[in-house]
């Protein structure tokens, strides 16, 4: 029996191990893969239109799915904030401050990405693994194109510059979601809630919103396309690279976005 | 000229290649044949720097493949075209963006210049008018022909060209095969064809490197085929019931 638990407890330790070897094995790698990234190579004007093709996708194409969380969002938390300050001394225009706080520094930013990474994320992954797979990368490095750069940059400048955008717009929308919310309630007054919304307003969030913004579209980025850049194999494991894109971009985020609330706020 | 000179790849344990010796010639078309699984993508993909050989040197002309730094290897990729054997078509791009996709990324040609340079590759593939078709919207033929016009829309000097039969009719595998053939000639190319296809080897073999178990077990030209002994080449030659009854009948 203690030789079993010894010979378990061997194995335990050699996967845990393994996994570490792993991580600091692939991240490494994603460290070092940004050199190549950052290495332009071919003319401008097809990295530029690559941009565009990638805002577009990212930006416009997101957007509606952004709208949709946002409203939710806004609402929801007015509404719960509502039942938990109902019977308190607490004054009623206090759900709107901590509606705008909340959506401003937290949810909006962190529910967009966490849905972008979804959404944009999966489709990073599985489109630079498809390229893989179907010889495509092979293609461009044979002409002498930096793939690294030309597949990656593109997305990371498009990210980077739209999601903050659909996040200030998600954070407008959710505000405003949660003014629709108070108004169909019925359970105090939208004057209260536009009031709350103005009171002890720090600008300091609205750059706390941008950061956590572009850090979160960042790693989303080029963790999903590290995913699809380096996949083996075949239709099952592109899929499988593009479940692992999200959920390591879903576990990225939210670290970052502990390590954000300590550094800027606390 | 292209020299493989004592090319070693190992994955893990195994030894894919062992030892490859063979010069691919210029203005030939240069055949690199061998049953499944004896090491001839391996082979040509470490020719065109996809894969890291273990041990020995590629040589382009005087230039030592292997030991370039990352701009010498790119002056160098500007002189190479390879087709795919799934010919690696950018399926959101028409016909032509493809064919101009190397022009775009790496020249600072004008529009014009470009649109006629597509046109003249399109001309010479015989696909004149398919400028606006997608990849999806073309016959397999016609997609290998788009894959070659776009190998050598920067004129290259060396064309590789992995399987480029596979997944055709023999009419239009012939057809393939002497337009590659032509463009070797015209354009004094040094062409590396990886092919099983014994068309292609009696009709365009004039160097032929044939591998069995990641060695070199024979190489001649297609006049040569025939007349040779080597048994690893007649089991290749005439794997076929049909070719193998051929071979007895000529023989009587």
């Amino acid at each position: 029996m203690a030789n079993e638990n010894t010979l378990f407890l061997a194995s335990e330790l050699q996967n845990n191990s393994n996994m570490i070897s792993r991580f600091l094995y692939h991240f490494g790698k994603y460290v070092m893969w940004h050199r190549q990234i950052y290495k332009k190579q071919g003319n401008f004007s097809m990295y530029y239109k690559e941009t565009i093709r990638q805002m577009y996708d990212i930006g416009i194409g997101s957007l509606p799915i952004v709208m949709i969380i946002s409203v939710f969002i806004g609402a929801v938390t007015a509404v719960q904030i509502s039942y938990q300050l109902s019977g308190s001394f607490i004054p009623d225009y206090y759900i709107g401050y901590l509606v705008r706080d909340m959506v401003l520094i937290e949810l909006a930013v962190t529910f967009t990405c966490l849905v972008l990474a979804g959404k944009a994320g999966s489709k990073i992954a599985a489109e630079i693994g498809g390229m893989r797979q179907k010889e495509h990368i092979d293609a461009m490095e044979i002409m002498g194109v930096n793939t690294s750069s030309y597949l990656v940059l593109p997305k990371i400048i498009a990210a980077v510059f739209c999601i903050p955008i659909l996040v200030f717009i998600s954070a407008f929308i959710g505000i405003v979601g949660g003014y629709v919310a108070t108004l169909l309630a019925g359970s105090f007054s939208a004057n209260e809630y536009v009031k709350g919304l103005r009171a002890f307003f720090m600008p300091f969030n609205i750059v706390l919103l941008f950061v956590k913004a572009v850090v979160f579209s960042y790693i989303l980025t080029t963790v999903s396309a590290y995913q699809g850049y380096f996949v083996k194999g075949g239709s099952i494991e592109l899929g499988q690279a593009s479940t692992r894109a999200v959920v390591y971009s879903d576990i990225l985020i939210l670290i970052a976005d502990y390590v954000i609330a300590v550094v800027l706020t606390v | 000229m292209i020299r493989a000179e004592n090319i070693f790849k190992s994955f893990g344990e195994t030894e894919v290649l062992k030892g490859i010796d063979f010069l691919f010639e210029e203005s030939k078309t240069n055949l690199i044949i061998g049953k499944s699984g004896a090491g001839k993508t391996v082979l040509l993909k470490i020719l065109v720097g996809l894969f890291e050989p273990t041990d020995g040197h590629i040589w382009y002309d005087d230039v030592d493949f292997c030991t370039l730094d990352k701009k010498q290897l790119q002056e160098i990729r500007m002189k190479v075209g390879m087709l795919f054997q799934g010919n690696a078509l950018f399926d959101s791009m028409t016909v032509e963006e493809n064919i101009r996709f190397p022009l775009d990324m790496f020249t600072k040609m004008t529009f014009k210049e470009k649109q006629m340079r597509v046109d003249s590759c399109l001309e010479k593939v015989s696909l004149e008018g398919s400028n606006v078709k997608y990849p999806s919207e073309i016959s397999g033929g016609m997609q290998k022909r788009v894959g070659i016009a776009r190998a050598i829309v920067l004129n290259p000097k060396y064309l590789f060209c992995d399987e480029p039969n596979s997944g055709l009719d023999p009419k239009t595998s012939i057809t393939i095969d002497e337009l590659i053939s032509d463009l070797t000639k015209e354009f004094k190319i040094t062409t590396v064809i990886n092919t099983h296809d014994m068309n292609s080897v009696m009709e365009i073999g004039e160097n032929i490197c044939l591998l069995d178990k990641g060695k070199l077990a024979w190489q001649g030209n297609k006049d040569e085929v025939m007349g040779s002994d080597n048994e690893t080449l007649h089991n290749f030659i005439f794997a076929s019931p049909f070719l193998q009854r051929l071979k007895e009948s000529a023989q009587q």
